[in-house]
């Protein structure tokens, strides 16, 4: 049967080019594969090859013809002897547009519904714990409770973790599950995702989050993006975890806070918490998800004591924020190390007689909004403090937030304190000026609250 | 036409392969080669959009491979991934309306021609980032030995590819762990624009295997047969817990890197000359004409066979419905 040759696109863009050259003519036999003409795109002159085998009956575009759109008939190809009419239009149906979605309309902001439920029951026994030893616990009894748990890093073995946070795990789960790696973070965080998709539940730790950078594209490429390129056939289970942000004097290449650069990308969980009890019950969490999660510790916070729960299996759920402080002048918003000035600045502003409301995040995906709204509207003003750059911070979208989501019920903008908008420098004076301080704090909340 | 000669033919040491083996594997081929030819079409007539590799040329490196595996090894590659989905079973009809972005895709339309999955399958993608597969090929691998299963990974990349740092952090881990992963070097010569000799003084990719102690050899990729005998050995070698074990699979692929590329980095002469002396599936039907394993009209059915596989395939992707606007907001999260 006669068909009509198409005008091809040759490449993502192309919507229309020029017919520079026939290569056959009407009667030539071609086979698939032949190349039958030469076009012009808007990127390079293309050979177009012949599909089907059959002989050329019209050429019916011709040569040197510019502006010949996708899909018009340019040629009519049939078998011998065959009447070579042109058949009916047959163009490809385009796949119909998508409708439009309507934009989501700003509504006022509904009472939102806050879970204040305690993260444990009154009553229960407690333990001093530092946050290394609470993570090293979550780790160890996750492991315990399920085989395909493993942990594999730097000196996370042998070594017994840089920081001391795999500390024991070697001796009691052995070798083949706290697996020392050589000096290669790109490649053994690429196989901690292959080993993902191969049904276990990695933990790779990093000695810092400042060296995942060599192995950030297994993180977002392979391991936060495949549920949905795989349209929900196979996911990364696991954990990359490990110290972020500054420690002290180790400066530029050793002290950046990455909590914007993973809260920024669907498919990740992030977490940043603060206290022994949030690392144990969020890391115990985070093991058990199903999803690839960010686990944001910090190095100076690894020796600070806590309480912990002492309870058989303590867990914290993702999304839920933790007021440490309740207040009604002035709402801080902070997570992980931001919380020792956010504390420290509300003690100081009460003694001025301003009253904050202490939020901890402690997840930034997926982030506890309501709590964050509630407070809002009941104290008219926020402040956000982090240690990471200015620049497209937690705290910029935060603000930007809350603006889109309480405008009315704001009394002043919004301040986000976070760190400077430089490297962090090596010098001991310089670094404390690069790093956000409580001072800040204070001050921000006299200014929103116009003191 | 008298039969050709070809280094199939005059090679002496050749497998003891059934006249069945070697019809699937013609069938096979083919099966890639129609399918390809089909997916440039669709993308001509605007129905596939973005970038779109085809295998077209590389066949046998494939179904060479695939022949040598058994139920339940992984395999994972790169973008230029239509061969290896179809090689290892996947429906034709999933893949191609993956091309046009439809719901009955194996994605679902969310992934497109370089993002392909098929869990069933063990069909591990379809990766869109050159080498990243390498170190994701070796975990599988590694998963498989930490859990005991006697299974192996083909992890399959290019001569591109072959050139990326994590290929050689992954070689040396799966070295030092003996992780049972079969590295295929499918070089089919040109990185995008780029031949092999204008991106490395060290053109035998396979030798580089040696500085971290792995086994390893050069196969002709044109060549069903000796793809398949040498996957044998790698397999062998893997499920025996000797550890990693590369093939570079000297191939070639005659269309452009992707859609748009008019391939001016290499004359057309030297494309005809692999077309029409190397050919793998042009082999195959020698050596089965020839051997009198199948006649004229044999090949014809199987033509007529893949024919209608692919139109089957070609009028589902029109067919099957772009995805509901829902689609959008699910498979984030597990």
């Amino acid at each position: 049967m006669a068909t009509e040759i198409l005008m091809p696109a040759l490449s993502p863009t192309m919507e229309e080019g020029t017919l520079a050259k026939w290569l056959v003519k009407e009667g030539d036999t071609v086979k698939a594969g032949d190349i039958i003409a030469e076009i012009e795109t808007d990127k390079a002159t293309m050979e177009f090859e012949a599909v089907d085998e059959g002989v050329i009956g019209k050429i019916l575009i011709a040569e040197g013809t510019e502006g010949v759109k996708v899909n018009t008939a340019i040629a009519i190809i049939g078998e011998a002897g065959e009447a070579m009419t042109a058949p009916a239009a047959q163009a490809a149906e385009a796949p119909q547009a998508a409708e439009k979605v309507p934009a989501a309309v700003a509504a006022a902001p509904a009472a939102p519904v806050v879970d204040r439920s305690p993260d444990w029951p009154a009553g229960t026994p407690m333990k001093t714990q530092t946050v290394r030893e609470a993570l090293r616990d979550a780790m160890a009894e996750e492991m315990r409770a399920d085989p395909t748990v493993f942990v594999m890093g730097e000196e996370v073995a042998e070594y017994q973790g840089a920081y001391k946070v795999t500390q024991g795990l070697l001796d009691e789960f052995g070798a083949k599950r706290v697996i020392d790696t050589p000096i290669t973070e790109h490649g053994f965080a690429g196989i901690g995702v292959g080993a993902a998709f191969g049904g276990l539940k990695p933990i790779v730790e990093f000695m810092t989050f400042n060296f995942s950078m060599q192995a950030i594209d297994h993180v977002i490429n392979s391991a936060a993006k495949t549920l949905y390129m795989s349209g929900g056939q196979m996911g990364a289970p696991m954990v990359f975890r490990g110290p972020n942000g500054a420690a002290a004097r180790v400066a530029a290449q050793h002290s950046q806070d990455f909590a914007a650069w993973y809260a920024h990308i669907p498919g990740l969980k992030v977490v940043q918490p603060y206290s022994a009890a949030d690392a144990k019950g969020l890391l115990k969490t985070a093991i058990r998800d199903p999803n690839p999660v960010i686990f944001l510790e910090n190095e100076i916070l690894y020796g600070r004591s806590f309480e912990v729960p002492d309870i058989a299996d303590f867990t914290i759920p993702f999304g839920k924020a933790r007021i440490w402080r309740e207040g009604s002048d002035v709402t801080l918003i902070s997570w992980g190390i931001g919380m020792t000035y956010t504390l420290e600045a509300a003690e100081i502003l009460a003694k001025e007689g301003i009253s904050a409301e202490v939020i901890d995040l402690r997840t930034l995906r997926p982030l506890d909004y309501d709590t964050v709204l509630a407070s809002v509207m009941k104290t008219n003003r926020c402040v956000t403090i982090e240690e990471g750059f200015p620049v497209a911070s937690i705290g910029n979208h935060l603000g930007a937030w809350i603006m889109q989501n309480a405008f009315d019920y704001l009394d002043a903008p919004v301040i986000n304190c976070t760190g400077k908008d430089v490297p962090m420098p090596y010098a001991a004076n310089l670094e404390k000026l690069a790093l956000v301080t409580t001072a800040e704090v204070v001050e921000a909340a006299r200014k929103v609250t116009y003191r | 036409m008298p039969p050709r000669k070809t280094a199939a033919t005059t090679e002496a040491a050749r497998p003891n392969i059934s006249a069945d083996d070697l019809k699937r594997y013609y069938r096979d081929m083919l099966l890639i080669r129609r399918f390809e030819e089909k997916a440039g079409q669709l993308y001509g007539m605007g129905l596939i959009g973005g970038f779109c590799h085809l295998y077209i040329g590389q066949e046998a490196v494939v179904v060479g491979l695939e022949a040598a595996a058994s139920e339940g090894d992984k395999r994972v590659t790169s973008y230029r991934d239509h061969g290896h989905m179809l090689a290892c079973g996947m429906d034709p009809k999933g893949v191609m309306a993956e091309l046009t972005g439809r719901i009955g895709g194996y994605s679902k339309g969310k992934g497109g021609s370089m993002h392909m999955f098929s869990k069933e399958k063990h069909f591990y993608g379809g990766h869109g980032i050159v080498g990243a597969q390498v170190p994701i090929g070796a975990g599988l691998a590694f998963a498989d030995k930490y859990l005991g299963n006697d299974r192996v990974t083909f992890a399959y990349f290019g001569d591109g590819a072959a050139n990326q740092g994590q290929v050689y952090e992954t070689y040396n881990m799966a070295q030092l762990w003996d992780l049972p992963v079969i590295f295929v070097i499918e070089n089919n010569h040109y990185a995008m624009g780029t031949s092999v000799t204008r991106a490395t003084k060290s053109p035998a990719l396979w030798k580089r295997g040696e500085a971290y102690g792995i086994a390893g050899e050069e196969v002709n990729g044109m060549d069903v047969l000796a793809v398949k005998g040498a996957g044998e050995r790698a397999v062998a070698h893997c499920r025996a817990g000797k550890g990693p074990y590369i093939l570079e699979v000297m191939t070639y692929r005659y269309r452009g890197h992707s859609m748009s590329d008019p391939a001016k980095y290499r004359t057309r002469e030297e494309v005809q000359e692999m077309r029409e002396k190397r050919d793998a599936i042009e082999q195959v039907r020698q050596m089965l004409l020839t051997g009198g394993h199948a006649s004229e009209d044999d090949l014809k059915k199987i033509d007529k066979e893949i024919k209608d596989i692919v139109n089957d395939a070609a009028e589902f992707s029109k067919e099957s419905p772009e995805p509901p606007l829902e689609e959008l907001w699910t498979d984030i999260y597990a």
